[in-house]
């Protein structure tokens, strides 16, 4: 066991807070981000034994990063696009 | 070296919450970047220099780049947002999910994964590098659908260019001051850059690196030429960007479609597969770079000068 297990375990609740929290769009973009690192830390955490890491977690983590990578341009793109049409930067819900 | 990881951890998780909660969306894109680097070097305690590679080139670099330029475009509006209180309900919420996370991560007892299997086919997969190996060719599936999946998200952000502007290079103008930091290291460091993207690549077959962690190299390489005005972004209006876009998952599909003839799709017969695996590698980093940086660069934006 080691300790980066239980530390990627607590990075998904934090991003898990910033995503439901976060007033800001681009804050929930980073608590996303935070949380997805989150679960690929544990997942490779997990996998790690004795000084030697699982290779096949290594490659679901190499994908997942550059997945998220292209999600995350995804959402920037619509969040800098929702500010140029509305000069907001949150939802229309979100404002209390 | 426990206390060293300890420290790491705790360091980490600080930083995490640093990008999460604290005030000002600029600073929390700084805290994310250094999130990544150390999140990187926790990944070099846990023997996967990889993934470490991966996540300080993609996770911490050009996603730092992508939400600067982000908050860059935004400051006119209300960036400079006040810090937040905190959200009892979601907190507590939280607080459950990670306690039931922590609990199954001390409960789960590490064993030897697949790694015994890799290691006994890993001599037939045609490179050294058991990541690779999985990456390109035990469970090449996963990659030549991630490559696709890059462009889909390319097809996704470009419609988000306004009227006229779609055929035009990607993201807003970048002015750099000349003479300043930007246009000289824009010059200094993209040579530098394109020998340790092509190397990552190159070395990728036997030791960490591949073509992904390449080609995110080559994309930072030139996103930092475009924003220092060195050469203009790539736009959609010339073929052959739209060439290089779709090259890697081509090629990738094409020798997939050729292993009909040994027993399957994407399957390598063992005295062709080093051959089989480089040639996509060097079309899919192409493809990767080019990706990467019109993700990060965004959709075109003629009339909004950064």
């Amino acid at each position: 066991m080691t300790p980066f297990a239980v530390t990627g375990a607590l990075l998904v609740a934090l991003g898990l807070y910033g995503l439901i929290a976060g007033r800001a769009l681009l804050r929930r973009i980073i608590a996303f981000n935070v949380m997805g690192s989150g679960v690929f830390l544990m997942l490779g955490a997990l996998g790690w034994h004795e000084g030697r890491a699982d290779p096949v977690p290594q490659a679901l983590i190499i994908t997942g990063i550059v997945v998220a990578l292209s999600g995350s341009a995804l959402a920037v793109g619509l969040v800098v696009a929702l500010a140029r049409a509305t000069g907001r930067q949150h939802l229309r819900d979100d404002v209390g | 070296m426990a206390v060293f990881d300890l420290l790491l951890c705790a360091l980490i998780l600080l930083v995490a919450v640093a990008a999460i909660v604290g005030k000002g969306l600029f600073r929390a894109v700084v805290f994310f970047v250094i999130y990544g680097v150390l999140l990187s070097l926790a990944w070099v305690r846990l023997d996967a220099p990889d993934v470490a590679l991966a996540e300080v080139a993609i996770g911490a670099g050009l996603t730092g780049v992508l939400l600067l330029g982000a908050v860059g475009r935004l400051a006119r509006s209300d960036a400079d947002e006040p810090a937040e209180p905190i959200d009892w309900p979601v907190a507590v919420a939280a607080s459950v999910v990670a306690a039931l996370l922590v609990g199954a991560a001390i409960k789960i007892t590490p064993g030897t994964g697949l790694e015994p299997e890799v290691r006994a086919v890993l001599t037939r997969t045609g490179v050294e590098n058991p990541v690779t190996a999985i990456l390109m060719n035990l469970r090449a599936w996963d990659t030549l659908l991630e490559s696709m999946v890059l462009i889909t998200a390319v097809i996704g952000l470009w419609p988000l260019a306004q009227g006229g502007d779609w055929m035009e290079p990607a993201g807003p103008a970048h002015h750099a001051q000349p003479g300043g930091v930007l246009s000289g290291f824009g010059r200094l460091l993209p040579p530098v850059a394109l020998l340790v993207g092509v190397y990552l690549l190159w070395a990728g077959a036997s030791q960490p690196g591949g073509a992904f962690q390449g080609g995110t190299v080559l994309a930072a390489a030139g996103v930092l030429c475009v924003m220092a005005g060195v050469v203009r972004a790539p736009g959609m209006a010339a073929p052959a960007w739209r060439l290089a876009l779709v090259a890697g998952p081509a090629v990738f599909a094409a020798f997939g479609v050729a292993g009909l003839a040994w027993g399957g799709f994407l399957t390598f017969p063992e005295a062709w597969a080093k051959g089989a695996i480089l040639t996509i590698e060097m079309a899919l980093t192409l493809s990767i770079a080019v990706v990467l940086a019109l993700l990060v660069l965004g959709p075109p934006q003629a009339g909004e000068a950064r």
